[in-house]
């Protein structure tokens, strides 16, 4: 069964390392190590951990027409990208319902479009087939290019002791290149854990070396190799969206509440006239955050009921490790989203309440105000 | 097999439950290998006391980070005792399976049935087999 998954570079290495290996959008990678999600969790939050996502996928845009064709299919207001920056935006059908969400780099007059493993071929049709009539090229260099995420309060001290570039000089947002374990590598100050921190992209056959040279260098400060468990829970308590969960291709972005990023301003792009649509009629559905006041798991899938019907259902639920309580993120009716409703989850056969709260559960750090 | 503690002083279920007899009660909890595969517990949902259980029956719940998982009354009888600490301590069932962590307290009402279960060499092999 393992010969239809796909394996990165750094397998052998995960399962030598003890890690579990499970299977995510057809890649075998590790779900923990032997240290345990809610310890790898921690870690990231207090010190640093070290994540293979090579998974995800790389797409190359290059061409005269890259800008106005990336206004056209993104719902981002490409236009605002400084050279060296970079942005999280949606790509949406028509009809306003999600192809994917991706990180756009912007590198002088090309631009990488970062996209999620489980979607990469099916945007990689997508966006070819919206290239039509723009002179433009979109390349998929994902087998070429190793991805690694190095995430937390302790990843700038750890990164800059292995690279020439000066990482005080990279703010948030914005990537930079020089090399890192004497590799050449694109790295962004951006991820997808509420943390501080980079990702790095850099040629695939360096990807033991590199992994290799971030452990060794982030050892002392007690940065941990992290699995999808802890990724998961740490972009939970951000409330980053996850693909499949919080959007997919029968939700648009607006009742997903990142309508922040949907800039119907701009001008036309594709699926503007549906999701400005909503945007004036309001979302029928919304998303919210859930405390659970009685005790309990929700997980996703499970009901959410309104004075005891089900009228909504749990995208991702868990017990926070950061803030020792049980949340989901849900989708209810609108009519039921203001904070403070009181709703229940139906969890193995119990509807046990819980209760509409502010999101994100957890703050980024580089969102925060009177941050030193 | 990688090292699992094995308590020679009870049985075992094949669901991995173990039951530990103290007069005409059984505690029940689940094993290390059990705990291990689920890694870190976060929750657990305990029954009633004075619920009426049948050997084989699904009665609690232990949510681990990836999933919730079924514990299955190794014996048939009334719930007498529940562990009403461990739901706030749900990293008990992970540091000590077979001590701190345990679930719930059965009066048997059937105790040959404690002989049906799996001596300790028996659920090894069971163990064995399901890591393969």
């Amino acid at each position: 069964m393992s010969e239809t998954l796909n394996k990165t570079r750094l397998y052998e290495k995960h399962v030598a390392a003890g890690a579990r290996m499970v299977d995510f959008a057809g890649w075998l990678l590790p779900v923990q190590y032997p240290t345990g999600p809610i310890a790898e969790h921690h870690a990231v939050r207090k010190a640093a951990g070290l994540f293979d996502i090579d998974h995800m996928g790389q797409f190359m845009v290059h061409g005269e027409d890259a800008l106005p064709y990336l206004q056209a299919v993104l719902t981002w207001d490409i236009s605002t990208l400084q050279d060296n920056d970079a942005h999280y935006s949606l790509m949406c059908y028509d009809d306003g319902t999600v192809v994917d969400d991706v990180f756009v780099y912007r590198r002088g007059k090309d631009y990488m479009v970062v996209v999620n493993a489980g979607n990469r071929k099916k945007d990689l049709r997508w966006m070819t087939q919206q290239a039509k009539g723009y002179d433009v090229q979109v390349t998929d260099v994902s087998d070429e290019t190793y991805m690694l995420a190095v995430q937390g309060p302790k990843a700038e001290a750890i990164l800059q002791r292995i690279t020439d570039i000066d990482l005080s000089q990279v703010p948030r947002f914005t990537s930079a290149a020089g090399r890192v374990a004497g590799i050449f590598t694109l790295l962004g100050r951006t991820g997808y854990t509420g943390e501080d921190g980079f990702e790095l992209f850099f040629s695939a056959d360096e990807a033991e070396h590199m992994w290799d040279a971030i452990l060794d260098a982030g050892r002392e400060d007690g940065l941990l190799a992290c699995g999808l468990a802890a990724r998961d829970s740490l972009r939970f308590e951000a409330c980053f969206p996850l693909y499949g969960h919080e959007i997919h291709a029968e939700i648009d972005p607006i009742s997903a509440r990142l309508g922040y990023f949907v800039k119907t301003q701009k001008g036309p792009f594709v699926g503007r006239n549906a999701l400005l649509k909503i945007r004036l009629e309001g979302p029928k559905q919304k998303l919210v955050g859930l405390e659970m006041v009685d005790k309990g798991v929700p997980r996703q899938g499970y009901p959410v009921l309104i004075d005891g019907e089900p009228r909504g259902h749990v995208t991702t639920g868990m017990k926070s490790p950061t803030l020792n309580k049980f949340l989901a993120l849900a989708y209810v009716p609108a009519e039921h989203s203001a904070l403070g409703t009181e709703v229940e989850v139906l969890i193995h056969g119990r509807a046990k309440k819980a209760v509409v709260v502010k999101t994100p559960f957890y703050v980024p750090v580089y969102r925060r105000k009177n941050q030193s | 097999m990688s090292d699992y503690v094995f308590m020679e002083d009870r049985r075992y279920a094949p669901t991995h439950e173990w039951a530990k007899v103290e007069g005409d009660v059984a505690v029940v909890g689940i094993s290390d290998y059990a705990q291990h595969s689920l890694s870190d517990v976060v929750y657990v949902e305990l029954p009633e006391v004075g619920r009426v259980v049948e050997k084989g029956e699904a009665v609690a719940v232990v949510e681990s980070v990836k999933a919730a998982e079924d514990v299955y009354a190794p014996l048939s009888g009334e719930v007498v005792e529940v562990n009403e600490e461990l739901p706030d301590n749900p990293e008990w069932v992970n540091e000590d399976p077979y001590g701190k962590g345990w679930f719930f307290k059965i009066k048997m009402s059937n105790p040959a049935e404690y002989e049906e279960l799996l001596d300790v060499e028996a659920y090894k092999k069971v163990v064995e087999e399901e890591e393969h």
